[in-house]
């Protein structure tokens, strides 16, 4: 049984004073691929944030743990110096700075970016551009995941990687992302389940009313999921009551 | 008193700081070239084959050398406006003349350097540009002081017309000391289908700054664009802004200014259009970056039509470094030094001039060494 790369224990964290995770566990073994399912505003996005340690998500109680140390209270960026990527569904576009200059920093190599941005389809003039400023959904995917690969961490977290891109950038995406992970541990957030064509992901967790209420194979919970919707999960006997009246609308 | 003598030949100490503000010893990089130190021309000098397209000279020279030039002087900056255009008038000493002939396109920059070597000095230049009809050139001027002088006045008048089909770009960096007073008075006339770009960039302390030149867009579709960088910090106190006048149809103008203040600097951001032409538009877009809480940043966007039709628009922001920002490049892995320096970098980018490509290397060299200074 090989190690966990990422150990989530008992997590429970707040936003200005508002909890939006709640007694959260998960764990990823090395080298697999896991699915996060779940409805808006179920706190997927937010678990990443955790993960990275951005000081607006404080932990209340439990633990972070990856490769075995525990970084509940590490500064962001020594997290990603131990193995972390991540790409954002919703990066802030920042004036002045130019996205071949972030990316330069993160791989000296000119070969290896230069590699990638011909594999992205990226237009050469693209990395001079402010980075995010202007960007169309699938210029963020394509940015964000071209900045994963040059930082070179060997655990990934995907926010929604398939989410407002085109039928063509996302088989261009999927293609990046199924090479990427051959050699990653991963967490990826999907809403539809569209990149599980192009990867093999070896379980998923559905977050829900702030917690995990259940972790199984992904196919199979997808499938429930668009046949049920999310109203169906929230009949899981693992919720207790009260998260039920938050009336989470379902899927479709 | 300072004698002529070409550029590389200066003592190194000045020429050094001509450096950070743009202005090179090397003849072949620069079209033309003047250089005054205090009250002197050192030097004024057009390099070979420009010969025949570009005139630079002390205007004191030119006044004698061309009649006509009494029709540009003190035309469109108003003799009387304050105690400092009066002063630049009874005090006068120097400031360029520089006039590039008609059709003229100077492919490589002239270059203008008012330097103060002398503590406790007043500086009164008074300059004139003549771009003819379409002609072409980009301008660097450098204003600055010697590293030993510290108190000082520096009053620069300049008029800059800017004839039909005719292109300027005018680059203006200013290097001063902390307890150095500054007072530039400038304004532009562009006519007929002409262009007149002026970017502006001050990255050091200063006493105090204050200058608010004015484009008159008199020609049909002339345009001007006025951008700006200017990093307020120590106990500097800057007071600045363009003013757009929109006369001629179709005329167009922009003012971008970015305004970065920290320590105890004071930083006031003016912008003015003014709309009198039924077909014309402007926008003014000022963004402003304060990192100290005894610093100040106040932007004064204003916008005056006197035509129905003229289309003037304004954004201005100001605000401290974004932390979603800093996160989002911490993820990446930068501390969080690194990423506001990098942000800080990110709004004094200066491609948004167009520069000359060695002038935006020597200048974006200036900004990262500011940018970490800051933090």
């Amino acid at each position: 049984m090989p190690e966990n790369i990422l150990e989530i224990k008992d997590l429970s964290v707040e936003v200005s004073g508002r909890r939006i995770l709640e007694d959260v566990s998960l764990d990823i073994p090395e080298g697999e691929v896991h699915i996060l399912f779940g409805p808006n505003g179920s706190g997927k996005s937010s678990l990443i944030m955790a993960v990275l340690g951005f000081p607006l998500y404080k932990v209340t109680s439990g633990e972070i743990w990856f490769k075995g140390k525990d970084i509940t209270y590490l500064p962001t960026n020594e997290r990603v110096g131990m193995g972390i990527g991540v790409a954002f569904q919703n990066p802030p576009a920042i004036r002045g700075v130019k996205l071949g200059g972030i990316v330069d920093c993160l791989a000296p190599d000119k070969g290896k970016i230069d590699d990638l941005v011909g594999k992205m389809k990226f237009p050469s003039e693209f990395l001079l551009r402010d980075v995010n400023l202007g960007f169309s959904g699938g210029e963020i995917k394509k940015s964000e995941i071209l900045q994963v690969l040059a930082q070179g961490g060997d655990f990934v977290m995907l926010d929604e990687p398939d989410s407002g891109v085109d039928v063509e950038n996302l088989q261009l995406v999927g293609k990046v992302i199924h090479e990427m992970l051959t050699d990653r541990s991963a967490l990826i957030i999907t809403h539809l389940g569209h990149i599980l064509r192009y990867v093999n992901a070896d379980r998923a967790h559905v977050l829900i009313g702030n917690t995990v209420a259940c972790s199984g194979e992904p196919v199979k919970i997808l499938g429930q999921i668009l046949n049920e919707g999310y109203a169906w999960c929230m009949t899981c006997p693992k919720l207790g009551k009260p998260r039920q009246e938050q009336g989470i609308s379902p899927l479709h | 008193m300072w004698l002529p003598c070409p550029l590389p030949r200066l003592p190194k100490d000045v020429l050094k700081r001509a450096f950070e503000v743009g202005v090179v010893p090397e003849e072949k990089s620069r079209a033309a070239s003047y250089f005054q130190l205090d009250h002197s021309v050192v030097s004024k000098a057009v390099q070979g084959t420009f010969g025949d397209k570009v005139e630079i000279m002390s205007t004191k020279e030119a006044l004698e050398k061309h009649d006509w030039l009494r029709d540009y002087w003190w035309k469109i900056v108003q003799v009387d406006s304050d105690k400092y255009t009066s002063a630049a008038e009874t005090n006068w000493d120097q400031g360029y003349f520089i006039r590039i002939l008609e059709d003229q396109k100077v492919t490589i920059p002239l270059q203008a350097c008012l330097f103060v070597s002398t503590d406790n000095l007043n500086q009164n230049v008074h300059n004139v540009v003549i771009c003819e009809p379409g002609a072409e050139a980009q301008l660097i001027t450098g204003c600055t002081v010697h590293s030993n002088v510290h108190r000082g006045l520096h009053v620069g008048v300049s008029e800059f017309y800017v004839k039909e089909r005719a292109k300027l770009t005018f680059t203006m960096i200013h290097g001063w000391a902390q307890d150095f007073d500054t007072r530039p008075r400038t304004a532009a006339l562009i006519e007929d289908n002409a262009v007149f770009v002026s970017n502006y960039m001050c990255f050091k302390p200063v006493k105090s700054l204050q200058m608010y030149p004015v484009a008159y867009c008199r020609g049909r579709d002339s345009r001007v664009s006025f951008r700006s960088i200017i990093y307020g910090s120590g106990n500097s106190y800057i007071d600045t802004g363009a003013k757009v006048v929109l006369q001629g149809e179709g005329s167009r103008g922009e003012v971008v200014a970015r305004a970065i203040a920290t320590d105890n600097a004071r930083i006031y951001a003016r912008g003015f259009l003014q709309g009198e032409h039924e077909h014309s538009k402007a926008h003014l877009e000022c963004r402003g970056l304060l990192l100290s809480d005894k610093a100040m940043i106040h932007a004064i966007p204003e916008l005056m039509a006197k035509a129905q039709g003229s289309e003037l628009s304004h954004e201005a922001a100001v605000g401290k470094i974004a932390e979603e920002q800093v996160y989002y490049l911490m993820a990446r892995g930068f501390s969080e030094g690194e990423a506001e320096a990098l942000i800080v970098r990110g709004f004094m980018d200066v491609s948004i001039f167009g520069l000359p490509k060695e002038l935006e290397t020597s200048v974006q060299k200036m900004i990262g060494i500011t940018a970490e200074r800051v933090l």
